[in-house]
């Protein structure tokens, strides 16, 4: 474990930051560091993976050990240097574009395989470094400059995504909320197994006020939903809307009106194994009348990838009658001339 | 019949049948009998891509090719023995056979169905038995009869029937069962009913071989091998285990990478089993991911290697050259197969040599070494993971389909011979790192996550000299595509030159490079036998190409590249050395050369001088 104490300012690097005056991304590699302060590993320890794509820039500015991979396979790239060295904490980068679309594949799988890597997912629902694309996370419609009359193709929810998966954990946040995204971060590396973070970014120039419906200050109180394992999904100005359950449906109450108090609200259980309340909160959406959820939504122990082989590679280890590439040679069936 | 004896220094036998037969089988076990009492052996399993091809077709006929005896460096040409279990086995492999040659063949196999599925006749099979010594065994109902007190159901019995092959084969050319014996008691330890019909179906075949008296028997002359402890080894095996001995060399983790893909898989599943070596095997979502999990534990210090075949290296092209530019130690192993595209999967052929080479965007220069037998798949593939590590550079290991799954007797090597590995790790006391700092031949040092003060950063962008910073300056993009060229060129140096086989004053050289060095040396040997003066080069080494390349090339009036494809080495030399003529000899059916055919070419340029 670490034995100094880091600010923030060491895992800064000595390199300038390219991206666009106002980009989310800003916020997030703070939050990042921020984290990365918090947490009780040795810098050197510190490995920071990512694909292709603005969000993918970022290991660059990190002053830890970083790889810029290519596009689409940050996944795989973590996957490896994980696999290799179980004791470095990993932080997969990427985007919208780079880790659903051209890294779909990478990215159901190592969900899939639950290898102890925190898998940051800057959400924008654009591609911006080749300027203003759809993304499989653009909405149905959106009119971009490779959709000129609006996509006509559905969108992903990430985090349906990641459920779909079998994955253990999943979060969301907003990349301006930089304290609750720091704790989140924190947490995120803390669970063992594949932690989905996805980050509500905003792109200043492709697509600025993507999320705005969820972020503007009129309307933010009452279209986010802060979840914390153990208290009640409250949310509101008022702070006297909640979520119950509905037959098989969330239903957004308000506390005082029919009837209804504080006990009837649903309380959040992100350790909860089956996964369809934190599906249910993980597609509400603003335009049918729900608040966008937000924090620590799933969070579910399971073995791990990189520990489960290194506990098969001692259990063989210890039965074996090979133990050096000599053993190998002479090992079945062999004979003397 | 009296009964014949033949002297002969090698026999080639071909089992062939249903791929459901057990043809593979059969012959391995015949090929592991003959190496354990001390022949040299080649084999040349040759099976459809299909798992159970439609049954009794010719498209459904699985092979499994074997030579041995004395000085064997090839499978053979053709047959001296062909075992054919039914039709379509005789039909597609009687083209296979020496003129006189002995066929056995399961006369219960031969029905009318069986012609028909065949697309044969019977009138114009027997045809055919006219120019052979044809053995009509009722090979299926003397198994059944051997084993009707078993217990087994018929169609267990009939499993069998290779066994009762087998021993015929056994009893021909006078070999000891007993290896085979212990063979089936293992495989079938916890199955003894099985184990014992299969047992006993071998020896009644022995048997039954004895009493029919109708066939030749064989003495074959025994090679005099180098005192040592040998054993069976094919080229995926040997491969998974030169890169394991760099890495205990190296002193230094194992990383695989790798998807499934015909016919490299056997890499991966080997790696698989070694976790007794703390190897690790990683079997990804695809391609992509076999490399680009690779890439990743090359960064964390690890001997890292991929391992696929034509198809997979295309979709690796793009992680290969991320390895070229961030310059880190990796060995791609490319198991080559017919091509294009999914082409012909469990079949041999050498084109993937241009992708291996240029297949890249940009200036992408890696490393191409090949191997050229069975067992020296571990050799090679030891130097790849030695020229990756000591150079900091992605290399590419070609072996094909025909060495992949062939196998041969193999001294096995003591670990204390191999040469020492040095790798490129920072020194612990290095005050500061520039990753890219090269050394007099342009290698950049390593340095892993966990050592601390080292952190830096890589990537796919073009980075500064020096510094390894994102770069986009003109000047230093030539001057690092330019680096990184050199640093590639300087290996020649660190290779050895290439040797000349054969009569080396000779005037017309025969050149090759891979899986073709066993025919190109057995034609080559038997020719200046019978004194016709040729020589012969064999390249290992591809990119880059030995020093005396051009010195050999220069001495000879004509040189005769083979290979199996459409003359990509040749074309390469004439690019490399372009002051030489080069005559070309290809063959792109999936199938290797034949000593035959290599004798007539090179004849056929004798008499044109």
């Amino acid at each position: 474990m670490a034995d100094t104490q880091y600010t923030f300012k060491d895992f800064k690097s000595d390199q300038e930051i390219r991206w666009c005056p106002g980009c989310g991304d800003i916020a997030i590699l703070m939050a990042v560091q921020k984290a990365m302060a918090k947490l009780d590993h040795k810098k050197e320890d510190y490995a920071v993976i990512s694909g292709i794509g603005c969000s993918s820039r970022f290991p660059y500015y990190m002053n830890t050990y970083g790889f810029h991979g290519i596009h689409g396979r940050a996944g795989v790239l973590a996957s490896g240097v994980k696999t290799a060295n179980p004791k470095l904490s990993v932080w997969q980068i990427t985007g919208d574009g780079d880790g659903l679309a051209i890294g779909g594949n990478h990215f159901i799988h190592e969900i899939r395989r639950n290898m102890n890597l925190n898998i940051i997912l800057f959400n924008n629902q654009i591609y911006g470094l080749t300027k203003g694309q759809y993304s499989p996370t653009s909405l149905f419609g959106q009119v971009t400059k490779s959709s000129p009359y609006g996509t006509i193709e559905q969108p992903f929810h990430p985090g349906e995504l990641v459920i779909g998966a079998r994955g253990k954990f999943f979060a969301r946040t907003i990349d301006s909320k930089v304290a609750e995204t720091v704790d989140i971060l924190v947490e995120a590396d803390k669970h063992k197994g594949a932690s989905v973070v996805e980050i509500l970014q905003n792109c200043v120039i492709y697509n600025n006020g993507a999320h705005n419906a969820i972020t503007s200050k009129e309307t933010r109180d009452d279209n986010q939903l802060w979840l914390k394992h153990g208290e009640s999904m409250i949310f509101g100005k008022e702070k006297n809307k909640g979520l119950v359950l509905d037959g098989l449906n969330l239903k957004v109450v308000t506390i005082g009106e029919n009837g209804i108090t504080k006990d009837d609200i649903l309380v959040h259980d992100a350790h909860q194994e089956l996964p369809y309340v934190h599906l249910a909160l993980i597609n509400m959406n603003v335009a049918d009348g729900f608040p966008v959820a937000f924090g620590i939504i799933r969070s579910v122990e399971a073995p791990t990838y990189e520990v489960l082989l290194e506990e098969q590679i001692k259990d063989v280890q210890s039965k074996s009658k090979i133990k050096n590439v000599d053993d190998l040679l002479h090992s079945g069936n062999t004979w003397t001339v | 019949m009296d009964k014949k004896i033949i002297e002969v220094d090698q026999v080639v036998i071909k089992f062939a049948g249903d791929s459901g037969d057990g043809m593979q089988l059969t012959g391995t076990q015949f090929s592991n009998t003959s190496a354990l009492i001390g022949d040299d052996v080649s084999t040349f399993p040759d099976y459809p891509a299909e798992i159970r091809a439609p049954q009794g077709t010719v498209g459904g006929v699985s092979g499994f090719q074997l030579n041995f005896g004395k000085k064997v460096d090839t499978p053979g040409d053709f047959a001296d023995v062909l075992v054919a279990m039914n039709p379509a086995a005789l039909k597609a492999n009687v083209v296979w056979a020496k003129d006189g040659a002995t066929i056995i063949i399961d006369t219960d196999a031969f029905t009318d169905k069986n012609f028909v599925k065949a697309g044969c006749n019977e009138e114009k099979l027997k045809e055919i038995y006219n120019d052979f010594n044809v053995i009509e065994a009722p090979i299926t109902s003397l198994t059944k009869e051997s084993l009707k007190d078993s217990g087994l159901d018929a169609k267990s019995m009939v499993r069998s029937k290779n066994m009762f092959a087998l021993g015929m084969v056994y009893c021909i050319f006078d070999r000891p069962m007993e290896h085979s014996v212990t063979f089936l008691e293992k495989k079938f330890a916890k199955k003894t009913a099985v184990a014992e019909a299969n047992i006993k179906v071998l020896k009644d075949g022995f048997n039954y071989a004895v009493t029919i008296h109708a066939m030749p028997s064989y003495r074959v002359h025994s090679s005099t091998i180098e005192k040592g402890v040998y054993r069976n080894v094919n080229g995926n095996t040997a491969t998974a285990w030169g890169l394991l001995a760099a890495a205990e060399k190296a002193n230094l983790p194992f990383f695989l990478g790798s998807y499934p893909i015909t016919p490299a898989s056997e890499i991966l599943v080997e790696i698989e089993k070694r976790r007794d070596l703390g190897a690790k095997a990683f079997q990804a979502e695809d391609e992509i991911g076999g490399i680009m999990t690779s890439i990743g534990a090359a960064f964390a210090g690890h001997l890292a290697a991929t391992s696929t075949s034509g198809p997979g290296l295309a979709l690796k092209g793009e992680a290969l050259g991320l390895a070229v530019i961030t310059e880190l130690p990796l060995v791609v192993v490319n198991v080559q197969r017919g091509g294009p595209s999914t082409g012909l999967p469990t079949k041999t052929e050498q084109s993937d040599l241009f992708q291996a080479l240029f297949g890249r965007n940009g200036e992408s220069p890696v490393p191409v070494i090949a191997a050229s037998t069975p067992s020296n798949c571990f050799n090679y593939a030891f130097e790849a993971a030695k020229i990756a590590l000591e150079h900091m550079t992605p290399v590419v290991l070609l072996t094909d389909g025909f060495i992949a799954n062939g196998t041969e007797p193999w001294k096995i090597p003591a670990m204390k011979d191999m040469p020492e590995i040095t790798t490129q790790f920072i020194g612990k006391d290095t005050k500061e790192y520039l990753p890219y700092l090269r050394d007099k031949k342009m290698v950049r040092k390593w340095a892993v996550p966990g050592m601390k003060g080292y952190e830096h950063r890589i990537g796919g962008l073009e980075k500064m000299e020096v510094t390894g910073n994102v770069s986009y300056v003109p000047e230093n993009h030539e001057a690092m595509s330019i680096e990184r060229d050199e640093k590639v060129k300087n290996i020649v140096n660190d290779i050895p030159e290439l040797e000349i086989e054969g009569n080396k004053d000779a005037e017309v050289l025969v050149v090759g490079w891979g899986s073709t060095y066993g025919h190109l040396t057995t034609a080559v040997r038997e020719m200046n036998e019978a004194g016709t003066k040729v020589a012969h080069a064999h390249f290992n080494y591809i990119n880059p190409l030995p020093k005396n390349t051009a010195d050999v090339l220069s001495k000879y009036k004509e040189i005769i590249v083979f290979e199996l494809n459409l003359g990509q080495f040749a074309k390469y030399l004439r690019m490399m050395h372009p002051n030489n003529h080069y005559e070309y000899y290809d063959k792109i059916q999936g199938l290797p050369l034949t000593v035959t055919e290599i004798k007539e070419k090179v004849n056929q340029i004798l008499e044109q001088l």
